[in-house]
């Protein structure tokens, strides 16, 4: 694959750190990894439905310097998320973070390339949960981000801060001249007594091929408060790998909801590391696809400690020739007694050309607990749409309602109502359905 | 919570405790070992063994080519022995094992009567009636020790009804157009590593065939014992049901008591024609090792049904509490229409067995149902694994299926593990599955102490209630006994 020969081309051009070895050793782990396990296929466990190894057939170019992007702000202009005026914005261009337009507007957000935050004060933190997700994704896909992690930002929220403005996280790719390979990296520090909510989105401008292997590790220290969004609505012709990693290092709480509304191949690893008692943390998605979209969530939730509470809900619409994929992996480790673990997933299957594949795991090394999971494929409940139907209901609009009422459950955990709204907007527009 | 010492109740609360009461201070009781001269063929596995085996069972040259193919096959795989299933184990020596070992009797027997009375002590021992005069039992027994049939019961009066019913030995001499029909049309040769080995070098096993609209009269049963030591044994299990017919199968297992692991790698193979029916039970008591996790048989076990008539149905039930490793997925391929497949099982896993069990069902035709119960027990140091595969094809019109899988642990040393893979590429289908994992609750033992069972009953109560859904699958005859099984299994790992 000439991709994989053009990576390794980019991979030794960079420049070494001169001042610290640290980061350079990581990289080159992580890229005698890559080589080593190679772009997963169909044979491993964790890809085993989501091949992306045609992705790698593409000609790519991986953007050379973090300056000379061309995008502008009247570019991202119609791409915003609304809410954005009282918003701290972080614009990601291919990869690489873009500190000329992003915005930040609370006092205490910091944002460091990952370099100069590894050489100055946040070491140890850095050195303790930087390529922390590779312990639980043994694949090259997690393995080439991290060789590539120079371009990576340090993000941190201070002590004991509740930040008034929500954070959105935009990567944009922009593949208006070229095919764009991009990995946008960073590592969130959510200090002590610190409470945020994250936005996270991935936009494409032009009809190029892009491939967009992100990977985001957020640290959750004692008494946080995180609410994490992830909207994906690309266009159909992009691809993602998305992960998001989440370790809990102390007693606190995590809230997060993924959207997933268009995208050609879609991946999302979400990883939830309870390293301390007492955490707790809910995982909410939703996945409505049409069209050729594959999307694939992957989770798993590690109970690593006693006396936490994990609450999983993932529900799927699929339309069209779409494929949807959930894999949830709930882990209770030996010692982790009284942990409270639930996951459940449901789907619903639109047309005779969707499918899904679904796989809720439990593994559980510890007696005293209670763990659960379930999951459901069907369609739409024929009993419901005679109801509606013999009340004078069109068949279109019932069908509407009903879907509208299944995803609802799941919107309603956004908390962030700007966030909730165009949400379901999009859902709506989708079921050509008039919220009012 | 530290159990009272066992005190035996003066008045029994009923049956099925006291049989509990007596059971869970025994140890594994069928761990003897017989004494009687084997005819062994060396260890070893090279294509001379199969010619060897074959020769010995005086097969048919198809036969022999079918053999070498699976070998050949087996040879090609042999350096990649499947690593997905959730167990370990040290690398098997494949060349250190006897693969054949039949017990020497002076001349082919030609009734029961003639059996070496000690082979008969063995199986009387065990609780196996070989004998035709004791009616009462109303069984029919295939028992195959090591690696041959040595003898079958009420085989003439299921030969009245056309029923056959006998060793795949005799099956192959006497009617060899319906084995050479059906064998691997179910499970190829190719299938899996230990299916091709099986397949290579399967010595003997059941054969049935129920012809059409006949329904079986009584149980059928296979027996089988691994008695000799460094053996192995590879059996294979025909069945095939015709159309409109009915049969319900029974099959238990023991080994003896030794130090080193012995290899267990079968298969089995059922057809249900039109409107037939199979129902397929097993109570698995291999040897699982002593306390240390020293010993016991390695099971490695493929079973498949095929429900290739409209209106079929295979009902698979297993009640798992023997061996060292259990890697065994009894399946449904449902592709008839209207054809239904069930799974039940209970598995137990003590000190430091492991279990990767669990069942296939493959929708392909149109209205296909399926159900899938599944029980874990872990306890002691054991991991168990339920592993199952719910496949719902493009053209599975209106399917559906139903599956529940409970684990309960025992102990905060063992593990239980899920892995439900669903895939569903039908809209038209409709798809369940639920699981839990808890351990007994305190309550629970709380409001049987309350009113004067002690800890330990209580647990034997809660689990044979826990197990109950599947325990009621198994016909009558096995149901006691898996009843007592279960609570042997689990002998002193309360508290």
């Amino acid at each position: 694959m000439d991709t994989i020969e053009y990576l390794t081309g980019q991979f030794h051009e960079f420049p070494q750190d001169s001042i610290d070895r640290g980061l350079d050793i990581l990289r080159q782990d992580a890229f005698n990894a890559f080589n080593t396990m190679g772009i997963p296929g169909m044979k491993h466990e964790e890809w085993k439905y989501t091949r992306i190894n045609k992705l790698f057939n593409t000609d790519y170019s991986l953007s050379a310097d973090p300056a000379d992007h061309s995008v502008s702000t009247s570019d991202l202009g119609p791409y915003r998320l609304p809410g954005n005026k009282d918003a701290n914005e972080l614009f990601f261009i291919n990869g690489r973070f873009a500190f000329d337009l992003s915005v930040i507007q609370s006092a205490g957000l910091q944002v460091l390339p990952i370099s100069t935050a590894y050489n100055g004060e946040h070491r140890d933190v850095i050195a303790e949960n930087l390529s922390h997700s590779s312990r639980y994704l043994k694949d090259g896909i997690n393995a080439l981000n991290t060789a590539f992690l120079q371009h990576g930002v340090f993000i941190q929220v201070g002590r004991g801060l509740i930040l008034e403005h929500p954070v959105y996280i935009y990567n944009i790719t922009d593949a208006r001249t070229a095919n764009i390979f991009s990995q946008p990296r960073s590592l969130v520090n959510i200090n002590e007594g610190a409470q945020v909510q994250m936005v996270e989105t991935f936009i494409t401008f032009g009809m190029n091929e892009s491939f967009t292997n992100q990977v985001m590790e957020v640290v959750v220290q004692q008494d946080a408060v995180v609410e994490y969004y992830k909207i994906q609505n690309d266009a159909s012709h992009t691809n993602q790998v998305s992960t998001t990693h989440f370790r809990q290092t102390a007693k606190s709480y995590v809230h997060t909801v993924t959207i997933s509304l268009n995208g050609g191949i879609v991946r999302n690893n979400l990883n939830m590391v309870m390293d301390a008692e007492h955490c707790e943390s809910h995982l909410y998605g939703l996945y409505f696809q049409q069209g050729k979209s594959h999307i694939d969530n992957h989770t798993i939730v590690d109970n690593a400690m006693p006396n936490c509470l994990s609450n999983e809900f993932y529900k799927g619409i699929l339309d069209g020739n779409s494929s949807g994929v959930f894999n949830g992996k709930i882990f209770v480790q030996r010692d982790a007694q009284k942990t409270n673990a639930y996951q459940s997933n449901k789907n619903v299957l639109l047309s005779e050309e969707a499918s899904v594949n679904t796989k809720p795991q439990l593994e559980i090394f510890a007696d005293d607990v209670k763990c659960s999971h379930g999951c459901t494929v069907g369609r739409l409940d024929e009993e419901g749409l005679f109801y509606l139907r013999s009340r004078g209901i069109s068949e279109k609009i019932a069908r509407s309602l009903l879907l509208h009422g299944f995803v609802v459950d799941i919107l309603d955990k956004i908390r962030l109502a700007v966030i909730r709204n165009y949400a379901d907007q999009l859902i709506s527009e989708r079921l050509e359905f008039d919220i009012s | 919570m530290k159990p009272e010492i066992y005190q035996s109740p003066k008045n029994d609360m009923n049956d099925e405790l006291s049989t509990i009461e007596k059971t869970v201070l025994s140890d594994y009781k069928y761990g003897f070992v017989t004494d009687i001269e084997a005819d062994e063929a060396p260890p070893g596995l090279n294509e001379d063994i199969i010619r060897f085996i074959s020769a010995k069972k005086n097969e048919p040259e198809w036969m022999l080519e079918w053999r070498l193919k699976a070998f050949r096959h087996w040879s090609r795989l042999a350096a990649e022995e499947p690593k997905w299933a959730n167990i370990e184990y040290p690398p098997i020596s494949y060349q250190d094992i006897i693969y054949y070992s039949a017990p020497k009797q002076k001349v082919k027997p030609n009734s029961l009567e003639e059996i070496d009375p000690e082979l008969r002590r063995t199986f009387e021992k065990l609780g196996i009636s070989l004998d035709e005069q004791k009616r009462l039992s109303g069984v029919a027994v295939d028992a195959v020790i090591d690696s041959v049939s040595i003898g079958t019961s009420f085989k003439e009066q299921l030969g009245e009804m056309g029923i056959i019913f006998c060793s795949m030995t005799d099956a192959i001499q006497e009617h060899p157009d319906l084995v050479r029909k059906y064998l691997s049309s179910v499970v190829p040769i190719t299938d899996n590593y230990f299916a091709a080995l099986n397949s290579a070098v399967f010595t003997d096993g059941s054969f049935c065939y129920i012809p059409k609209g006949v329904r079986c009269p009584m149980e059928l049963s296979t027996y089988f014992r691994i008695n000799a030591e460094n053996t192995g044994q590879f059996e294979r299990t025909l069945i095939i049901a015709e159309q409109g017919s009915y049969v319900s199968y029974l099959e238990g297992c023991t080994a003896p008591m030794r130090d080193e692991h012995q290899l267990h790698a079968a298969v089995v193979e059922l057809i249900a024609l039109d409107d037939a029916e199979i129902k397929y039970s097993t109570v698995q008591n291999w040897y699982p090792g002593d306390k240390q996790g020293k010993g016991g048989i390695y099971n490695f076990v493929t079973k498949r049904g095929i429900c290739k008539g409209n209106n079929s149905k295979i009902s698979w039930t297993q009640v798992e509490t023997g061996s060292a490793i259990t890697w065994k997925y009894p399946s449904v391929i449902l592709k008839g229409d209207n054809s239904t497949g069930e799974f039940y099982s209970v598995a137990v896993t003590n000190n430091y067995q492991q279990a990767d069990t669990g069942t296939k069902m493959q929708h392909l035709g149109k209205n296909t149902k399926s159900r899938i119960v599944s029980k874990g027990i872990s306890a002691g140091f054991s991991n168990n694994s339920y592993r199952g595969l719910v496949h719902v094809a493009k053209n599975a019109v209106n399917a559906r299926n139903y599956s529940q899988c409970d684990s309960l642990l025992l102990g905060d040393k063992c593990g239980a593990h899920t892995f439900p893979y669903i895939e569903v590429k039908n809209n038209t289908s409709v798809v369940e599955h639920e699981a839990t994992t808890s351990k007994i609750g305190e309550d629970q033992i709380f409001y049987c102490n309350q009113r004067g069972i002690d800890s330990e009953t209580a647990v034997a109560l809660i689990i044979n209630g826990f197990a109950r859904e599947v325990m009621n699958q198994l016909p009558m005859e096995f149901a006691v006994e898996a009843q007592k099984l279960l609570a042997v299994s689990l002998e002193g790992s309360v508290g």
